[in-house]
C-alpha cells in the first residue's frame, strides 16, 4: 500500500516541481527502502558464506555459527581434495574458454559476415544446447562417451579430464558464438574492405583491424564461458566418472559426509576474483569508449 | 608498338586498339576495362563497360544512383570479379588478383577509417601492411599528412575528428602507397554543402600535387563537370557517353546525357532536310536549321537547346535564328539570370535563362513570346524510346 502512494505523491512532484514536499520524502523513502530489502534478499545468502568462511565449527558441518577466527583463512588449501577439484575446475575452465572462444567467434564471424548453405541450421545448432535441459544433455553426453564404438576408435573416453574438458566446450562454443554474434551485428566490415585495399592480406587484416575491434565482444565471451564452465554442475555430475571431478561436483558429493570451512574460504576466494575481474572490464570497457569516441 | 594510335571509346561497341606502355608516356592507360559485364544472379549491374583510364587523368563515373558506378569501382578495386571481360591495370590482366596485390587505393563512401588507430597510424597502415621500411614509412607518412594539412592531429583519433578532417584522412591513407589510381567512391556525399565545395577544390589540388590518376565516382553532375579531365556517364550499367565534361555538354550524344547534365530543353521534332551545312528540323507546324550530325533525313529526333543559349522575343524571329512560340508560364529571378517557365503550344515545358542587358519588355505568365536561338546552338539526338526526362522535373 505504502508504495502505490509513494508513486502517487512522486508523480505529484513532478508536475509541481517541487522535490521538498512531505509526501514525496516519504515516497522517496518507500522506494529506496524497498530497494534495500530487494538488494539484502540478493546478497544474504553470499554474506553468509563469506561470514562463515571465519567459523570455527565443532564437528564436520560448517553450518552453526560457533566463533569467529582467522585459521580457515591462514589454511585455505588444507582440504587436498577439494584444493584438487578447484584446480581442476580452473584448467578445465581456462582450456575450455580459451578453445570454445576461438572456435565460437569464428562461427560468429562466419554466420554474420557471409551467407552460405546451411547457415540457418548452424545457427539452429548452436542454440540447441542452451534451449535442451542440462539434465538431457548430460545423460546424453554421457551415453556418448560409454559408446563402444569411441572405445574401439582407440580414444582415451574413460571417464574424466578428457570427457569433462569435451562436455565444457560443446555448451560453451554455442554461448561463445551467440555472445559474438550478438557483439558483432553492427560492425563495419568496409573496415576489412579497407585494410586489404591498402595491401593487408587477410590474415594481417583480421589481426590488425578485425580483431582488436570486435575484442571486447570476444572478452566478454570468454569470461562468460570461463564462468559457465566454473559453474557447470549437472553435466559435469554426468561425465566426470569415479575418480576426478570438478569444485562444484565436489562439494555436493561431500556435502553429506562432511562441509568444511575451506569451502566457504575458496568460495570467497572465487567471488573476490569475479568482482574484481567485473570492475577491471567495466573500467577498460569506460576508457575504451572514451578514447574511440562514439565507438 | 611506336606510333600505333591510342583510340578512344567514342562509339559504344567499337574494340578499341589497347595502348601499350609507352616509355614516354605518350600513349598510357592505366586502368583498361575491356568490355567488362558483371551479373549478380539474373541482374546486369554493369553491362559491357569498355573504356581506358589515363595516366594522371582526373576521370569521373557519373550517373543516377544504382546506375554500377561502385559496382566498376570496387571491380577496379578487386573487391567484385567481373563475370565476364577483363580489366587491366598498368597493362597487365588483374581480373583474378586480390585487391591486396592491386597498385590501386580507394576512398570509402563513409571513409571506413580505423577507429582503433589515431591519425598517424591510420596512415602508415598501407605501408605497414607492405614491409616498407621504418624511416621511409615517416618520410612519407608526415609528407601525406603535410598535403592534406592535417600535420597537427597526427595523434587524434578519427572519433574525434570533423567529417570534413576525417575525409582528408582517408585521402592521406589511400595516396600513401603511391597507388597507380586513386578510386574515390562518392567521397564527398556525406558533407554539407559549403565544405563540399570547398573539398572540391582542395581534392583538385591534391591531384595536382601528387600527379596521380584520380577515379571520382559521383551522382552530382555539377561536381563531375567541375572536377573531371574526362567523364563516363552511366545509365542503368552501360556507360552512355565519355568525353569531356564540355564535349558531354555541349554534344550530348543521347536524351539522356543531355538531360541528366545540365538543363536542357528536348523538344520533339523530325528530321526533314539539309540546308548546307544544316539539317531542317520540323517542331510541331515550324521549321527550324540545326547543326547537322549524321541523323538522316525522316528520322524522329528530339532537338535540344540549353537554357542559357536560348533568348526571348515578342515576335517571331528572323530567317538567321530558330525559335518556337511559347507561353511564360512563371519567371523566377535569380541574380544573374531571371528563369522563364515556358510552355509550347502542344505542352512542351521549356526554360530560358535571360541574363542581363536583354532589352526585353516586362513579361508577366501568360505572354505569348518566342523562344529563340542561334541555328548552331540547337542539338540533334536520337529519340529515346522511354520518352526524355522533363527540364521541369531536372533538378538543378
Ligand atoms: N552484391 C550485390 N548483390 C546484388 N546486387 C547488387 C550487389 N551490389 C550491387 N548490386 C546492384 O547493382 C546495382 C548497381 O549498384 P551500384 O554499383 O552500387 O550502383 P551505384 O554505385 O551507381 O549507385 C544496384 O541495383 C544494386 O542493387
Ligand atoms: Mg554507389
Amino acid at each position: 500500500m505504502t508504495s502505490i502512494v509513494g508513486k502517487g505523491s512522486e508523480k505529484r512532484d513532478l508536475a509541481s516541481g517541487t522535490v521538498t514536499s512531505p509526501m514525496g520524502r516519504v515516497g522517496k523513502a518507500t522506494i529506496n527502502g524497498l530497494a534495500f530489502l530487494a538488494l539484502v534478499y540478493l546478497f544474504l545468502p553470499i554474506f553468509v558464506i563469506v561470514m562463515f568462511s571465519f567459523n570455527n565449527p565443532r564437528g564436520k558441518f560448517n553450518a552453526v555459527w560457533q566463533e569467529f577466527t582467522f585459521d580457515n583463512w591462514l589454511h585455505p588449501f588444507s582440504d587436498t581434495a577439494l584444493t584438487d577439484a578447484l584446480v581442476l575446475s580452473l584448467e578445465i575452465a581456462l582450456i575450455a574458454s580459451v578453445i570454445a572462444t576461438v572456435l565460437g567467434t569464428f562461427l560468429a564471424i562466419a554466420l554474420v559476415r557471409y551467407r552460405f548453405r546451411g547457415g540457418a541450421g548452424v545457427n539452429f545448432f548452436l542454440v540447441l544446447p542452451l534451449t535442451t535441459p542440462e539434465i538431457v544433455l548430460g545423460a546424453s553426453l554421457l551415453m556418448l562417451f560409454l559408446e563402444p564404438h569411441l572405445v574401439l576408435l582407440n580414444q582415451d573416453f574413460t571417464l574424466g579430464f578428457t570427457t569433462i574438458l569435451l562436455a565444457h566446450i560443446m555448451f560453451c562454443v554455442s554461448y561463445v558464438a551467440l555472445t559474438v554474434k550478438a557483439r558483432i551485428r553492427g560492425f563495419d566490415w568496409t573496415l576489412e574492405d579497407a585494410a586489404m585495399d591498402l595491401g593487408a592480406r587477410p590474415a594481417r587484416t583480421f589481426m590488425k583491424v578485425t580483431l582488436p575491434l570486435i575484442a571486447p565482444g570476444i572478452m566478454a565471451a570468454f569470461l562468460l564461458s570461463f564462468a559457465l564452465s566454473i559453474d557447470d554442475f549437472i553435466i559435469t555430475y554426468f561425465v566426470s566418472g569415479p575418480d576426478i571431478t570438478t569444485f562444484p561436483v565436489r562439494i555436493f558429493g561431500q556435502s553429506r559426509t562432511a562441509t568444511p570451512p575451506q569451502i566457504n574460504v575458496l568460495a570467497t576466494l572465487i567471488l573476490i576474483s569475479s568482482v574484481s575481474v567485473m570492475v577491471l572490464v567495466t573500467w577498460f570497457g569506460q576508457r575504451r569508449k572514451r578514447r574511440l569516441g562514439n565507438v | 608498338m611506336e606510333g600505333e594510335a591510342y583510340v578512344r571509346d567514342t562509339e559504344q561497341g567499337e574494340r578499341s586498339l589497347l595502348p601499350e606502355l609507352d616509355s614516354e608516356g605518350a600513349i598510357d592507360a592505366v586502368i583498361s576495362i575491356d568490355h567488362v559485364t558483371k551479373r549478380f544472379g539474373e541482374f546486369v549491374a554493369v553491362d559491357d563497360a569498355n573504356f581506358h583510364i589515363s595516366r594522371g587523368e582526373f576521370f569521373s563515373m557519373l550517373g543516377p544512383s544504382g546506375c554500377g558506378k561502385t559496382t566498376t569501382l570496387r571491380m577496379i578495386a578487386g573487391f567484385e570479379q567481373p563475370s565476364s571481360g577483363e580489366i587491366r591495370l598498368d597493362g597487365k590482366d588483374v581480373s583474378r588478383v586480390p585487391p591486396y596485390k592491386r597498385h590501386v587505393n580507394t576512398v570509402f563512401q563513409q571513409y571506413a577509417l580505423f577507429p582503433h588507430m589515431n591519425v598517424w597510424d591510420n596512415v602508415a597502415f598501407g605501408l605497414r601492411a607492405t614491409k616498407v621500411s621504418k624511416p621511409e614509412i615517416v618520410r612519407r607518412v608526415t609528407e601525406l599528412l603535410a598535403v592534406v594539412h592535417l600535420a597537427d592531429f597526427a595523434t587524434r583519433r578519427p572519433g574525434q575528428l570533423s567529417g570534413g578532417q576525417q575525409q582528408r584522412v582517408a585521402l592521406a591513407r589511400a595516396l600513401v602507397n603511391y597507388p597507380s589510381a586513386l578510386l574515390l567512391d562518392e567521397p564527398l556525399g556525406a558533407l554539407d554543402l559549403k565544405l563540399r565545395q570547398a573539398m572540391q577544390l582542395e581534392l583538385k589540388r591534391i591531384q595536382r600535387e601528387v600527379g596521380i590518376t584520380f577515379v571520382f565516382v559521383t551522382h552530382d553532375q555539377e561536381e563531375a563537370l567541375t572536377m573531371s579531365d574526362r567523364i563516363a556517364v552511366m545509365n542503368e550499367g552501360r556507360v552512355v557517353q565519355i568525353g569531356t565534361p564540355q564535349e558531354i555538354y555541349e554534344e550530348p550524344t543521347s536524351e539522356f546525357v543531355a538531360g541528366f547534365i545540365g538543363m536542357a530543353n528536348l523538344l520533339a521534332a523530325r528530321c526533314e532536310g539539309s540546308d548546307g551545312e544544316f539539317r531542317i528540323a520540323r517542331i510541331g507546324d515550324q521549321a527550324v536549321k540545326v547543326a547537322s550530325n549524321g541523323l538522316a533525313i525522316g528520322d524522329e529526333v528530339t532537338l535540344m537547346v540549353r537554357p542559357e543559349r536560348a533568348h526571348l522575343r515578342t515576335s517571331a524571329p528572323p530567317m538567321d535564328l530558330a525559335g518556337v512560340s511559347a507561353e511564360v508560364v512563371d519567371l523566377v529571378f535569380q541574380g544573374p539570370i531571371v528563369r522563364f517557365d515556358l510552355r509550347s503550344p502542344d505542352g512542351t515545358p521549356l526554360v530560358a535563362h535571360v541574363g542581363p542587358g536583354s532589352d526585353l519588355p516586362l513579361l508577366r505568365p501568360g505572354d505569348q513570346v518566342w523562344m529563340c536561338w542561334e541555328p548552331s546552338a540547337g542539338r540533334l539526338l536520337p529519340r529515346s524510346t522511354q520518352g526524355f526526362p522533363r527540364p521541369d522535373v531536372l533538378e538543378y
